[in-house]
Order: C-alpha cells, then structure tokens, then sequence
C-alpha cells in the first residue's frame, strides 16, 4: 500500500460521493417530475428552464431552516443518527464496478480503474453494508423521544431484518450463476445472458425486497403518515432532514446500481447487441454509459410504484416476508443450484430449465397467496 | 508483523471483560450482550490461530459459533420477554420467584 | 514504528475502549451501541488476518442481525434503564477479583504453554482470491459437513422455541 494508492482511492471514493449527492438532488427533481406527468399534473417547472434549479432552490431553503431539538431528546444519538443513516448508503456501492478492464484509462502513469474496491467477497460486502442501514433509522425514531417516531423506528427494524432474508438468498442465485461473490466476475458471467432472464423470480424478489430495504413505497410503513405522523423522521427539520431524506434517494441509487450489476449485465451491453461496435469489448467507454441508463430505467419503475400502488397493510408485509418470499426465495436457491449442476454435467441447454422452474415456482407462490387472501378471516383479521 | 501472542492476549482481555459483565451488570439484556463479547473474543483466537498455522478450520469454527450464537440470541431474547411480559422488569435480581 | 502495529493497537484501544463503554454505560441502548462498535473492530482485525469472508459475515450476523434483535427487544420493552435497586455490597470487588483471576489463568495458558513468539505470515493477495473461498466452501460441506447439518438443527429448534415462548395464550383461538 502506497501513498499513490491511498489518493487514488480517496480521489475516486470522493467523486463517487458528489455523482451520489449531485444524484440525490435530480432524484428529487425526477420523481416530482415524474410522479406529476403519471397524475396528470405538471410538477416544479419554475426555477430554471423546465424548473431544473428547483433541487437548489429546495437546498437553500432547508439549508437556512432553524435547527430544533425536542427538549428531552437524547442529544448525542439524535445528532448523530442521520450521519449514521447516510453513511451506509453512500459507501455500499464502493465495490460495483463502472466498466471493463479494458476501459481502465492512463492518468499521471497510473492504470485508473472503473471501481472502487475489487474485493473477493464483493457480495457479502454489499450484504453486510445493507444489514447495518437499519441502525441510522432506528435510532433516529428512538431518540426523538416521541412515541410516533420510536414506533416507525421499530417497524422499520422489523421490517428490514425480515426482508434481509429474501435478499440474501437472491444474492446466492446470483452467486450459483456466476459461480463467484466477486462483482467483476458476476458482470462478466452475464456476457452470454442477464441473469434477469435466467433467474425472473429472483430478480422481482430482489427489486421485492430493496423496496422494503430502502422503506419506499409500497413499503413505507416506518413514515406512514396517516398513521405515525412522518414515522421516524418527525422531530426532524432543517439540514438533519436533508440528511434522512438523501439518505433515502442514495439508497435508491446504490440499490439500482446493484440491482443493474447483479441482474441487468451491469457495464456490460445487452447480450444481442454483444458482437457488435456498440459492445464494450468493441468500444469499452460505453460501459458507464450503459450502467447510467441501466439505473435510469430502474429508478423509473420504482417511482412509477410509489405512484401507482397503495401501501401494503402492516401484519400482510410481514406475512408475505416471512410465508411467501422467504420460501420462494429458498425453492429458487435450490432451483438454481440443481439447474446449474445440470447445465455442468450433462448439456449446457439445461441452463433453461432454471428460468422455467422458478417462473413455475412464482405461479405457485401466488396462486398459495391469492388463495390465502380470499380466506375470510384473513381478510378482516 | 503482528505477533500471534498480541492477539491472543488481546482475545484474553475482551474475553476477562465480558465475564466482568456478567458477574456485576444486573440488566439481563447487558447481560446477554457481554456473553456476545466472550463468543466474540473467542473467536478473535480463532481466526488469528488460523492464521498462524495457515488452516481454514478456525475460520470454520467462528462460522459455527455465530451460529450458536444467533441461536442463543434468538431463544435469551424470548426467554427476556416471557419475562417481562410477566414481572415488568428484567432486572435479574427480581427473577427470585422459585428461591426456597 | 510499523504502519500495520500501529493500527494493531489503535484498533486494540477501541475495542477495549468499546468493551468498557459496555460495561460502564447506564442506558441499556448505549450498551448496545458500545457493541455494535466492538464487533466492527474485531470485523477489522479478521481483515488484518487475512479472514474477509469471515468479517464480512461478522458484521452480517452480528451487527446486523443479533445486536439489531437486542436494539429492537430494548425499545420495545423500555428497559434501557433499570429502576435503582439495592446492590450487594461485596458482589463488585468479588466479581473484579475473579476476573483478574481469570485474565491472569488465560494469559498464562495462551502465552506459556501455546509459546509461540513468532510473527504471523504475512496474509498475501491470495486472501482475496476466489479460490481461497472455494477452498473455505469444499472444507465446509466435506471435512465440516456434520456439524454444518447439526448446526441446521440448532437453528430449527431455536426458532421453534422463540416463537413458542413469545406466542402468549392470545393466538389460542378456536
């Protein structure tokens, strides 16, 4: 380890920094945007041409907002719980990769890379970076001292920890197709085929379960407003605010990162168009390119969610956690597996019967739940 | 680098300080927790005996005892409150119910 | 002095740092807290030794998921501060001077009869390769395969009996 290395990394670990905040104020402008076009409203279109400053316009104002603090707070943990919450979502992403090796480019006689880390254990990284979010947001409701806060903090926890299995165990399909936790050799493994075609299932678990990660909508029970106030954030104003409030939308950009690394081929460009010049191998700078629009095209659909489903009842999310995406989520580990071995040993065709097996498998799983919702007492429980 | 005995005595404090804590906290959660620190320091000798002699098996070994871990966490944790839904404390000196 | 001691014993400071704070704190969630921050400086010593799988799944399982349930069970309760009882006079000084006893037996045992004073390898770059994972993996599901089964039952029964135990007679329902 070298100093060169340590500027390096603190260079590139400080741009990816400004992309996510410089990202966080243009979420905000293209979920309004969007959310306004799917009501049929026009959404801010003052400050600037097309209302483009309007993400600053928003920054000043909470900037100059009085800083207040419920008297019998717990001062240390009520300062320090948005930083907590924050920080997960900007450094999980420190392992995707951006490009190919061979995009890496010369700068003062050093091979700058497209990624941060290249670790080993790459998906564990970003399993173990997700499983600490949770503490930012609970202890955010718990030291506001406030009952509304303390219980959309603790909603939150629950619900975290039971959608964290369900991830998981889409990470290990992903991990059997590629046959490694490393997020270089998961990119490249989805050469041939995205993994979003050879694993459906796991993919919708995935995206399933980041939503209820990152508490959006359908899934926004920590902040439901109709019954907790704004949940764990409502003895928060000002610039600690702003804080809980990027931290949502960097979580949604680190997630569709993920998202578009594990299932979606990452840098790499869609399989049809693979041999040709718009192919990274081809023309490698493309691969940024194509991971920006990859994120683009996901952010999209979880805004169009949050415009267009309601919020799911509390005892029916954790139902559905724990009876049905938690089995599904098992059955497809073991699909995969058993697919993989085939396509191994006797033909690689065999590799096909995974998506028709865990296709098979969701029917199942929701055909068991429309059954179980029609149950009468279910229904009014 | 780092001798094997630093880690070792190491190991040997945290482990010294997670009894401390069972023997003169009287919260049964804070309790619970520094049973966590000696599987914790425990398995800081493992991984740095690993190291030493090159083997994969004490890293194995922590991955089982998180597992009695997480177990014991899960049942203690229920156990806490039964408990609490009973007496409306948790503190251990109140649990005296079956003394003679 | 050497840039990896150096940070042995910054490291080694806060993690006995974070086991006092855990001893010493009143409120129950500031313990829990103190925790969280020993068990990512032990997450960073099994990165020195060469062992990132394993802190991965130590932060993972850890402070991820054990002191998350602790958080949760404390706030849930209230019980992050306990009503001042009466404290046994001579419990503090026994319980010290039992510990002494037992940090003075275990450094004896490890550091005596262990004798090894030799630095440890230098963990290389092939910590980070996949093949080192694979090779963790096959011993696991070969050399390690019963107790890996048995720990599978471990589980079962342990979830069977946190939720018996925390069912109360209200799901009783004819």
């Amino acid at each position: 380890m070298t100093l060169a290395n340590v500027i390096e990394w603190l260079v590139k670990g400080l741009v990816w920094v400004l992309i996510l905040l410089g990202g966080f104020a243009y979420l905000t402008y293209y979920e309004r945007r969007a959310l306004a076009r799917i009501q049929v409203r026009v959404g801010p279109n003052r400050a600037g041409p097309w209302g483009l400053l309007q993400p600053i316009a928003d920054a000043i104002k909470l900037i100059f907002k009085e800083e207040f603090m419920p008297a019998r707070a717990d001062k240390l943990l009520f300062t320090l719980a948005p930083i907590i919450t924050l920080t997960p979502a900007l450094v999980i992403t420190a392992v995707v990769p951006f490009g190919p090796e061979s995009a890496s480019f010369q700068l003062f006689g050093r091979t700058i890379t497209w990624y941060i880390a290249d670790l080993n254990v790459g998906v564990l990284y970003i399993m173990s970076i997700a499983s600490i979010a949770v503490y930012g947001i609970v202890l955010a409701g718990w030291s506001s001292n406030n009952k509304y806060a303390t219980l959309g903090g603790l909603r939150s926890t629950a619900q975290m920890l039971s959608y964290e299995l369900a991830l998981g165990l889409s990470f290990i399909a992903v991990i059997v197709l590629a046959n490694s936790t490393r997020l270089l050799d998961i990119v490249e493994a989805q050469k041939g085929m995205w993994f979003a075609v050879l694993q459906p299932v796991g993919f919708v678990i995935f995206l399933i379960a980041t939503l209820a990660e990152v508490n959006r909508a359908p899934f926004d029970m920590p902040e439901a407003e109709q019954e907790l106030a704004a949940g764990y954030h409502s003895e928060y104003g000002g610039m600690k605010f702003a804080l809980l409030f990027m931290a949502e939308y960097d979580k949604m950009i680190a997630i569709c990162t993920i998202a578009a690394s594990l299932f979606l081929g990452g840098y790499r460009e869609p399989w049809f168009l693979r041999d040709t010049v718009l192919g990274v191998d081809q023309t490698p700078w493309l691969g940024p390119l194509y991971v920006f629009i990859k994120v683009f095209i996901l952010l999209f659909g979880m805004i169009w969610v949050r415009a267009t489903w309601p919020r799911i009842r509390y005892d029916r999310l954790m139902a559905f956690g724990w009876k049905i995406l938690l089995p599904l989520s098992l059955a497809l580990v073991f699909l995969t597996s058993i697919g993989m071995l085939l396509a191994e040993q006797v033909n690689p065709l065999y590799q096909w019967g995974i998506p028709l097996a865990s296709l098979a498998a969701g029917f199942i799983a929701i055909l068991g739940m429309y059954q179980t919702l029609r149950r009468k007492e279910y229904a009014r429980a | 680098m780092i001798p094997l005995t630093y880690y070792l005595v190491l190991s040997a404090i945290l482990f010294t300080m997670g009894a401390l804590g069972v023997l003169i906290r009287r919260n049964a959660l804070v309790i619970f927790m520094s049973v966590e620190l000696m599987l914790n320091a425990a398995n800081l000798a493992f991984v740095a005996f690993a190291r030493q002699y090159n083997a994969f098996s004490g890293q194995l070994f922590v991955f089982f005892v998180m597992t009695v871990a997480a177990a014991e966490v899960a049942v203690g944790l229920a156990l806490i409150v039964a408990i609490f839904r009973v007496k409306h404390n948790i503190d251990v000196d109140q649990m005296s119910s079956l003394k003679g | 002095m050497d840039f990896t001691l150096l940070l042995f014993f910054l490291l080694a400071a806060t993690a006995v740092a974070t086991a006092l704070g855990l001893l010493l704190s009143r409120n129950a969630v500031y313990a829990a807290l103190f925790l969280v921050l020993n068990f990512a400086t032990v997450a960073v010593f099994y990165l020195l030794l060469g062992a990132p799988f394993v802190a991965m799944t130590q932060v993972t399982v850890y402070a991820g998921a054990i002191m998350v349930l602790f958080l949760f069970v404390i706030m849930l309760l209230g019980a992050e501060k306990l009503p001042k009882g009466e404290a046994l006079p001579w419990q503090r000084p026994l319980a010290i001077g039992a510990a002494v006893i037992l940090f003075a037996e275990a450094v004896y045992l490890l550091v005596q009869r262990v004798r090894l004073t030799a630095a440890l390898p230098d963990p290389g770059t092939w910590e980070n390769s996949m093949e080192s994972l694979r090779q963790m993996a096959g011993m696991l599901f070969t050399d390690y395969l019963l107790p890996f089964e048995v720990t599978s039952l471990l589980l079962l029964v342990a979830m069977i009996g946190a939720i018996v135990l925390t069912k109360g007679e209200r799901a009783v329902r004819s």
